[in-house]
């Protein structure tokens, strides 16, 4: 027998269900549900960079683009970082974008796979290796020089297919209970003493971790990167999946440093601002470099010239200004004139002298770290 | 058809009239004709209410009583299915011998598939003793609060391990959690025992789910004769329960094992390098497809070689295929005074696998809403992830039926074959998958890709063997008699498939889908390439918070993949009552 309650408790599920579909369907059209999110992304944002007037000024510009696009973005930046930035470019130029998150190298992949009938307009990565293999297989398009003459030569591309967006620095981060900031090396080579034996975190399968090793393959050369890796891995340091879990594991106590990216840290501590981990940056050391976020418009893309203004926009005073200063992700502008007031300066920093465009040599990266045992 | 009830995976009978019908088809076997051939007369005959007298006169239906409508279908899908073995080929050909050779035998390809086999084996192994005995305490014993836990322990598997794993860092590691709140160090999370002990606990409910399912369709007179004969319940439960899980239990193990092979997320979280892993790190590290190619294509290799090891293994031996269907529920085995042990061992393994990512989960959720963050509620990705996931559940039962029924009521080497190919997909990495279906896609099928179509079909691809599996299974527990009955009174070939077969299907179809649904509900790989721009489904969400360690944003979506995920576990459950409520 069916009781009452049980086809009530039905009715009530399907009903759920229904809305839940709905809900799904509601939002193909691609404002609806979508769009909620990003505004609430973007009022916290708005709330942090106090950019609360932007909005009147971009009605202004809205009639520009409205020939141009829709683009797609094949993002391996964060939604959560980044995802209200399209909503405001296409409130600025009337350019529709739609955006496939994922992760860097995998997106970077899938172009390749896809070859030249890829849906994709503009790839915007996190690291300046997957530019530069989209870059050799001729499967960017060169920028117009307006945009590259923006950016400081240190980061983008040599043949102008890629700009930086963003820079990103090679830190130690540490336990502040464990450590005082004077404990710490001024290089990287330090680390090779024993006293840090068992107390390093690093992230060898890590992209940006590999495009150091490259830089110090390059700048150092190959006995030396081989040496350091030895050296390190002598000393037995804690492997972490990424750079998140190195700050992580910092915090906990598991590691008392960690070889990582300056702006992890950001996120933690607006989280929980008592978050017991700082930044140790090195100044001058291979063990400073700074790499990229950054963008490539595709050759094989039918509507560059829309890309190329998503390119100007993400270099444009708002954006830039909002990645020195956004809270829990604070990034170094690329264009001169820009503040991150939170960040040491470029100059402070005095990164070592590396050409972006030449750390090609991933494949070798990877076969010197199986060879020494650090992806074990 | 030489098909001796006894013998179903095709083991050639010691002496019978048909010994030279059966030399003849391995003849054909073995110069490859297509079984077309075998089937071509019997699609000839004229349909109708005559029994087919020559079949049933040599005791012959399963094979030669195979209607087009479903090898035709499964060839079909099988040829489907081969689409990444057929991607990895063609990217693998772009390295030159020397290269090949190298990555073959080089000494970091050996270590990673010892270790891959090793974990592998002892997961498959704890799975079985975990998942085995928890289904029929919740299925079969009155244990306390067993619906509950007929669910509960299943619920692991709704976890993505990337958030599994990541919770029990959270929780185990040090510094974590537990040493926080209880101020005692638990043991390091890392290393094998850690990656054990994750991909035993979110992986062994493939075990469990479909061993439950096996329950529920035993008949419960074979049992009962047993007791009546004199055997003690423990003896009963050995020699008549246990041997009729068989399939289900082989079905479950090697889902399971085969998960391991292409879990990414747990093993590079807890720091075990497997082969998957290494495959992932080759392709995120140097942006070249073809060593990471050849690496998937010795995973592909390993599987081929689990896949005949188990059919080796799990032969029948006699047990199966005594039931005429559950006629009747079967009663409900009184624990005694085990009743309270054999709960307390369900709430262990519910604190582990389900308790501990659910707290973890809130905490994050607490922690970010005092420190003032907001909280979207996500209602728009949970339905997208229902659509989605719904659909590779209806269309992934729909694809398994016709390779499960021919596969399970045919000798054929072609439908042994065929269903074992299916398992390439599920064997392999996600992103293989996803790369492989990217790269055929948008050359083949260029208007459907990165449609929810193609997420659909990606869905099969890489699910499919979990629903043939739970279908198969089901099936074995009947006769073919009840289908050579329905013929030998008079309906057709596709009669009896409709009147009968179908029906004896429906219970496995139910756990292959729920299966399917679970599995699609978190997948990532392929679905952050596939879905259409901007289809951002429940795991998606949990994987971009995340990775960038915004945990409260992670929070919602999570703790939606588990309430979403109870969904079909509830149906399988309100099922089974309603069977009760029958009776």
């Amino acid at each position: 027998m069916r009781s009452p309650s049980r086809s009530r408790a039905r009715l009530v599920a399907l009903a759920a269900v229904v809305s839940l579909l709905a809900a799904a369907c509601g939002s193909d059209a691609p404002d609806d549900d979508a769009a909620d999110d990003a505004d609430t992304a973007t009022d916290a944002a708005d709330d942090d960079a106090g950019t609360d007037d932007d909005a009147a000024d971009d009605d202004a510009a809205a009639d520009a683009g409205h020939d141009l696009g829709p683009i797609t973005v094949y993002s391996g930046r964060n939604e959560e970082l980044v995802g209200f930035i399209f909503d405001d470019f296409t409130a600025a130029t009337g350019i529709d974008v739609e955006v496939r998150y994922g992760d860097t190298a995998e997106l970077a992949i899938t172009i390749t796979e896809e070859g030249p009938a890829s849906p994709a307009d503009v790839y915007f990565g996190q690291d300046a290796g997957a530019l530069g293999a989209l870059e050799s297989q001729g499967l960017l398009t060169t920028l117009p020089d307006d945009i590259l003459d923006q950016v400081d030569p240190l980061f983008r591309s040599r043949d102008g297919n890629w700009t930086g967006t963003t820079g990103r620095v090679r830190v130690l981060t540490y336990n502040t209970d464990n450590l005082e900031e004077a404990d710490l090396p001024d290089s990287i080579f330090d680390l090779a003493d024993p006293q840090w034996q068992g107390r390093i975190g690093w992230a060898p399968t890590n992209g940006s971790f590999q495009a150091f090793v490259t830089a110090m393959r390059i700048s150092e050369g190959e006995d030396v990167a081989r040496q350091w890796l030895e050296d390190v891995i002598a000393n037995d340091p804690v492997l972490f999946e990424n750079n998140t879990a190195i700050v992580e594991g910092t915090a906990r106590g598991e590691v008392d440093l960690g070889i990582t990216n300056h702006y992890y840290l950001y996120r933690f501590l607006a989280e929980d601002p008592d978050f017991p981990v700082a930044n140790h940056f090195l100044p001058g050391d291979i063990g400073g470099l700074v790499n990229i976020a950054g963008v490539g418009v595709l050759a094989s893309s039918e509507q560059q010239e829309a890309a190329f203004e998503l390119v100007r926009y993400l270099l444009s005073d708002e954006v830039q200004t909002f990645f020195g200063q956004e809270t829990s992700a604070i990034e170094f502008p690329v264009r001169d004139g820009i503040d991150a007031p939170q960040l040491p300066s470029l100059d402070e920093i005095d990164p070592p002298d590396i050409d972006l465009s030449n750390l090609e040599d991933l494949q070798g990266t990877l076969e010197l770290l199986q060879e020494v045992g650090a992806l074990s | 058809m030489p098909m001796p009830t006894d013998e179903p995976q095709g083991v050639a009978p010691a002496a019978s009239p048909d010994d030279t019908s059966r030399t003849a088809e391995v003849a054909v076997a073995a110069t490859g004709s297509p079984a077309v051939t075998w089937e071509a007369p019997d699609a000839s005959e004229p349909p109708g209410p005559r029994p087919d007298a020559r079949a049933m006169g040599r005791g012959r239906l399963a094979r030669r009583d195979t209607h087009p409508v479903i090898w035709l279908p499964a060839a079909v899908i099988a040829a489907a299915m081969l689409i990444p073995a057929v991607y990895l080929v063609i990217a693998a050909a772009e390295l030159d011998g020397g290269r090949i050779l190298d990555i073959v035998t080089a000494a970091e390809t050996r270590r990673l598939a010892g270790r891959t086999l090793l974990l592998g084996s002892s997961v498959t192994f704890a799975s079985v003793l975990l998942g085995v005995p928890l289904a029929w305490l919740t299925v079969r014993s009155d244990l306390p609060a067993r619906r509950f836990f007929a669910i509960a322990v299943a619920l692991p598997l709704v976890i993505p391990t990337y958030v599994g794993a990541f919770t029990l860092i959270g929780a185990f590691a040090r510094g974590g959690l537990i040493e926080d709140w209880f101020g005692i160090v638990p043991p390091s999370p890392y290393g094998f025992w850690g990656a054990f002990t994750a991909l035993t606990l979110f992986s062994f409910p493939y075990v469990l789910i479909t061993v439950q399912s096996g329950l529920r369709g035993l008949d419960p007179s074979l049992e009962e004769a047993s007791r009546l004969l004199g055997h003690g319940p423990v003896r009963t439960f050995l020699k008549v329960t246990v041997p009729q899980l068989r399939a289900s239990t082989a079905a479950g193990a090697l889902l399971v094992l085969l998960y391991v092979f292409s879990d990414f997320g747990a093993v590079s979280m807890l720091r075990y390098s497997t082969f998957t892993r290494g495959l992932y790190i080759q392709y995120r590290s140097a942006f070249d497809r073809a060593p990471a190619a050849l690496l998937g294509l010795l995973l592909v290799a390993m599987t081929i070689a689990v896949i005949v090891a188990e059919a080796r293994l799990a032969r029948d031996r006699g047990g199966q295929f005594r039931s005429r269907g559950p006629t009747r529920p079967a009663p409900r085995v009184a624990l005694g005074a085990w009743r309270w042990p054999a709960a307390a061992a369900c709430s262990v393994v519910v604190a582990l696998g389900l308790v501990t990512p659910v707290t973890v989960v809130v905490y994050w959720m607490v922690r970010g809403l005092a420190a003032g963050e907001q909280v979207n509620l996500a209602f728009g990705a949970a339905g997208r992830s229902l659509l989605a996931a719904g659909l590779g559940a209806l269309v992934g039962v729909l694809a398994a039926l016709p390779v499960a029924i021919w596969s399970s009521r045919s000798s054929s080497r072609w439908a042994r074959l065929i269903e074992r190919a299916s398992f390439t997909g599920y064997a392999l990495p996600g992103i293989v998958v996803a790369f492989a279906l990217v790269f055929v896609g948008i050359r083949v099928a260029t208007p459907l890709y990165q449609t929810l179509a193609m997420l659909v079909f990606a869905y099969v691809v890489l699910f499919l063997p979990q629903a043939i599996g739970a279908i198969r299974s089901s099936l074995l527990q009947v006769t073919p008699d009840v289908e050579a009955a329905s013929r030998s009174l008079g309906r057709s070939r596709l009669a009896t498939l409709q009147r009968v077969t179908l029906p004896l299907a429906r219970r496995g179809a139910l756990a292959g889908g729920a299966l399917v649904f679970l599995t699609a509900l978190k997948e990532l790989p392929a679905t952050l390439l596939l879905a259409p721009t901007g289809y951002d489904t429940l795991a998606t969400r949990v994987w971009s918070a995340t990775s960038e360690a915004f945990y409260t944003r992670a929070s919602v979506p999570a703790l939606w993949l588990i309430m979403l995920g109870s969904i079909p576990l509830a149906v399988l459950m309100v099922r089974e009552r309603r069977e009760i409520d029958r009776s």
